[in-house]
């Protein structure tokens, strides 16, 4: 009862609840301080990354949270954006990168969209082998076909340098300004879309195919909308990890293990949520090294590095059980239930502020 | 002078003292850095242990027996990278910002492609010995990037050059088969063309078969070999696909002594893994294994003896990838020594230690003087080249130890070169970047 009360006030607070404050004071610090004070360890080697693999976990997070349906291709899905975006910069060097950008995302979607059919007739552990088809099929024709690759010997492309509108994006800080950008529109968009009549349906056919099909809910239509919005989302988070993180493609690098890293993420983040990516991508991309330099800065002198890198392993497999035991549901339901317990605390601040 | 008076005295003492010293403490003596991306555990951790444990013996021997270069102390730190690319790069941004930068050493080729661009920014030396991008050989053009001792291409044509002496003469390739089996990484595939290349030169038939990473089954690929029956098979392997290479072979019947390994094939832990199947396995090599050499002798004397070595197991002391680390350390060291000359005793930035790699000139007599005669032949590299012309020779497990079974080779440089200056001014052209003319610039620097 007091939890629907607290979201119909939430409601009665348009752009000012303590979400929206959030959400506004992080793109705030995320836009205006962080540039100013980071440095290229922290754009290149965390921010980047993080905000790259938030975006393709935020694409997993819609079809598997949202729609229920497992996916162990999502890799594959950033190999295709990935390799679409440069060859379309090679070949079509007129085209603007946005265009290309856009253009890989779609290209990524319609190969989802592909690899969505065997869900019409599958489900859980049956889709979730089905996906890796996927990841092997896509993996091998790149490395197999060297058309893709620009024919280079080794099959690694180095894409061309970044450049917006004419303007040469070469800083770390330009990359990750630019990184940024994009994941917040797109973040922007997916939320829409979740929000809308379509992400209601997504919803129902992940709770109950029957169900949604007798209240009129054009079942099959929907799975492949989820998949080609999902390989869309995920193959821009490829384009952004060749063109503004690593700068360099192989196929090795869309190998299962990351297939593996971003349900993960969605898994430990949160399913059908979100924020859930975010805070998932923080627990595996960032922390790792957090807790490396840590043991480096502790312990460097004591062992070698082989040694500390397999007690990180022990600590952050440690913890990921600690998480899930004490919410099941993900970081996102943790921080719900954090902030749930603050929110009393904080909204007369709020409203006091804006009185 | 009543006791508060002393105390106070002694403290502002100790102050002046201090300040003192500050200065000594804030002015760090000379040091030259090399920051390590290696990897100790995944698997690839046997090259790992071993190049890197090399490197850091032969650095520690330096410290300890000469005080440093010119007592310009070497230090180092470890990053791990677990040979996998995202971990290489975090590596490097979070090595670059320690002073005094010598040069950077992955040992992984797609670590050191996502680097090129950065290096090159930051003007420091990457240095891939033994692999790496073959056509950054033209340091006309990768003015940072040193394939040191063998490129690819070169490792090729020594390879085939070999078969070729064994058969009896490079007209005797004619007719005969030969199968590259490769690992399906940017490293295995750098190659293809250049086998291609020669089999049409030499007149023999070839067919190139692709082992996925990281290679532990390789059932289908050594059936199809069986069918093909070709006259050799080249290894051109890495990690845990070379013992399982050998163990299938055994399994379909192929005779080991031909199977001719390639450079990242031919070490103990590619051979002792597979037992009885690697007997009569031969491989090429840069550097001779052995503990003989009286480099080694030393590291065993002065850092092993000092409880500072860096291989945890004694026995692996002189193995391939070791004795590999220590000829790394080598060519690292006596490039800074060279720059040292040239710009004075003291910390180098990057692009003098640069400018040391692009006059590594060690003959003979010099690598004598190093103690190391026998363990490597020698090294000239240039401002053009950039790889430096190393010979290679051929080695022969007889099941408890490799065997040198050829004199130091010469690779055919003369026919790689062309196509290295294509595909590198490509390169400078599709990134336009500067084609270095060699003749100004000696006469400029």
């Amino acid at each position: 009862m007091s939890d629907i009360a607290i979201k119909t006030g939430r409601r009665s607070l348009p752009g000012l609840s303590p979400q929206a404050f959030g959400v506004a004071a992080l793109l705030a610090i995320a836009f205006g301080v962080v540039p100013l004070v980071g440095s290229e360890y922290l754009f290149d080697a965390l921010l980047t990354p993080f905000l790259v693999l938030s975006l393709a976990g935020l694409g997993l997070n819609l079809l598997t949270g949202y729609t229920g349906q497992v996916s162990l291709g999502s890799s594959a899905f950033m190999a295709v954006g990935a390799y679409a975006a440069c060859n379309l910069a090679f070949r079509l060097p007129g085209l603007p990168f946005l265009v290309d950008l856009v253009a890989a995302g779609v290209i990524a979607a319609a190969v989802g969209l592909v690899f969505g059919l065997p869900s019409l007739r599958l489900r859980g552990f049956y889709l979730a082998v089905s996906t890796l088809a996927a990841q092997f099929f896509v993996q091998w024709v790149f490395n197999k076909i060297g058309w893709f690759s620009n024919d280079s010997a080794s099959g690694i492309v180095t894409p061309p340098p970044l450049s917006i509108a004419g303007i040469a994006v070469t800083s770390p800080v330009g990359r990750y300004l630019f990184t940024l950008s994009v994941v917040v529109a797109v973040t922007a968009l997916v939320w829409r879309l979740v929000r809308s009549p379509t992400g209601s349906a997504l919803i129902a056919v992940r709770d109950h195919e029957t169900a949604a099909r007798v209240i009129g809910i054009p079942v099959l239509r929907t799975k492949l909308l989820a998949f080609a919005v999902s390989s869309f989302v995920i193959g821009i988070a490829g384009v952004l990890w060749a063109f503004a993180y690593l700068r360099n493609v192989e196929p090795a690098g869309f190998n299962l293990d990351r297939s593996f890293q971003i349900l993960f993420i969605v898994i430990i983040g949160g399913l059908a949520s979100l924020r859930g990516a975010f805070l998932g991508a923080a627990l595996i991309v960032i922390f790792p090294l957090g807790l490396a330099r840590l043991g480096d800065a502790l312990l460097g002198g004591l062992f070698d590095s082989g040694v500390l890198e397999m007690s990180q392993r022990v600590v952050l497999g440690l913890l990921i059980i600690v998480f899930l035991i004490a919410e099941p549901a993900g970081l996102s339901a943790l921080v719900d239930r954090m902030t749930r317990r603050i929110t009393p605390w904080i909204t007369p601040w709020i409203t006091a502020g804006r009185a | 002078m009543s006791l508060p008076n002393i105390l106070r005295r002694a403290f502002f003492g100790a102050v002046l003292g201090s300040l003192a010293l500050l200065p000594a403490v804030a002015a760090p003596a000379d040091e030259q850095y090399f920051p390590l991306q290696s990897y100790r555990v995944g698997p690839y951790a046997a090259g790992g242990t071993g190049f890197f444990g090399g490197f850091i013996d032969y650095l520690n021997l330096i410290d300890i027996r000469d005080g440093g270069v010119n007592g310009v102390k070497l230090t180092w730190d470890e990053c791990e990278t677990q040979y996998e690319v995202e971990r290489g790069v975090e590596c490097y941004k979070r090595q670059k910002s320690h002073a005094g930068i010598a040069a950077w050493n992955p040992l992984s080729v797609g670590i050191a492609y996502a680097m090129i661009d950065d290096v090159t920014a930051d003007k420091a030396p990457l240095i891939t010995i033994n692999h790496g991008r073959t056509d950054s050989t033209d340091g006309r053009v990768f003015k940072y990037v040193f394939p040191l001792l063998l490129n690819p291409y070169s490792e090729t044509s020594g390879i085939v050059n070999y078969i070729a002496a064994r058969e009896g003469g490079q007209d005797k390739l004619k007719g005969k088969k030969l199968v590259v089996l490769y690992h399906g990484s940017p490293y295995g595939k750098e190659t293809i063309p250049i086998y291609q290349l020669l089999a049409e030169k030499y007149g023999f038939s070839l067919e190139q078969i692709e082992v996925p990473h990281p290679g532990n089954e390789q059932q289908s690929q050594w059936l199809t070999i069986r069918r093909a029956k070709p006259d050799y098979v080249i290894l051109r392997g890495w990690g845990v696909m070379n013992p399982v290479a050998l163990k299938t072979a055994q399994k379909v019947g192929f005779p080991v002594d031909h199977i001719i390994g390639n450079v990242w094939s031919n070490s103990e832990e590619d051979v002792i893994p597979a037992g009885d199947a690697a007997k009569g396995y031969t491989a090429i090599t840069t550097q001779a294994s052995g503990a003989e050499y009286p480099v080694l002798q030393e590291i065993v004397k002065t850092v092993y003896g000092a409880g500072k070595g860096n291989l945890e197991d004694k026995k692996r002391i002189g193995s391939v990838y070791h004795n590999l680390g220590i000829v790394n350390g080598i060519l690292n060291v006596e490039a800074v020594r060279i720059a040292q000359e040239k710009f004075g005793h003291r910390t180098l930035t990057g692009d003098e230690v640069r400018w040391g790699f692009e006059h590594l000139k060690l003959d003979p007599a010099r690598v004598e003087a190093l103690g190391a005669k026998g363990l490597f032949h020698s090294i000239n590299v240039s401002l053009a080249n950039h790889e430096g012309e190393g010979r290679v020779t051929f080695q022969q497990w007889d099941g408890a130890k490799w065997k040198v079974v050829s004199d130091w080779i010469a690779p055919d440089w003369a026919l790689l070169r062309p196509i290295i200056e294509k595909s590198s001014l490509a390169y400078a052209k599709e990134h336009s970047l500067p084609v270095r003319d060699p003749a100004v610039e000696e006469a400029t620097n």
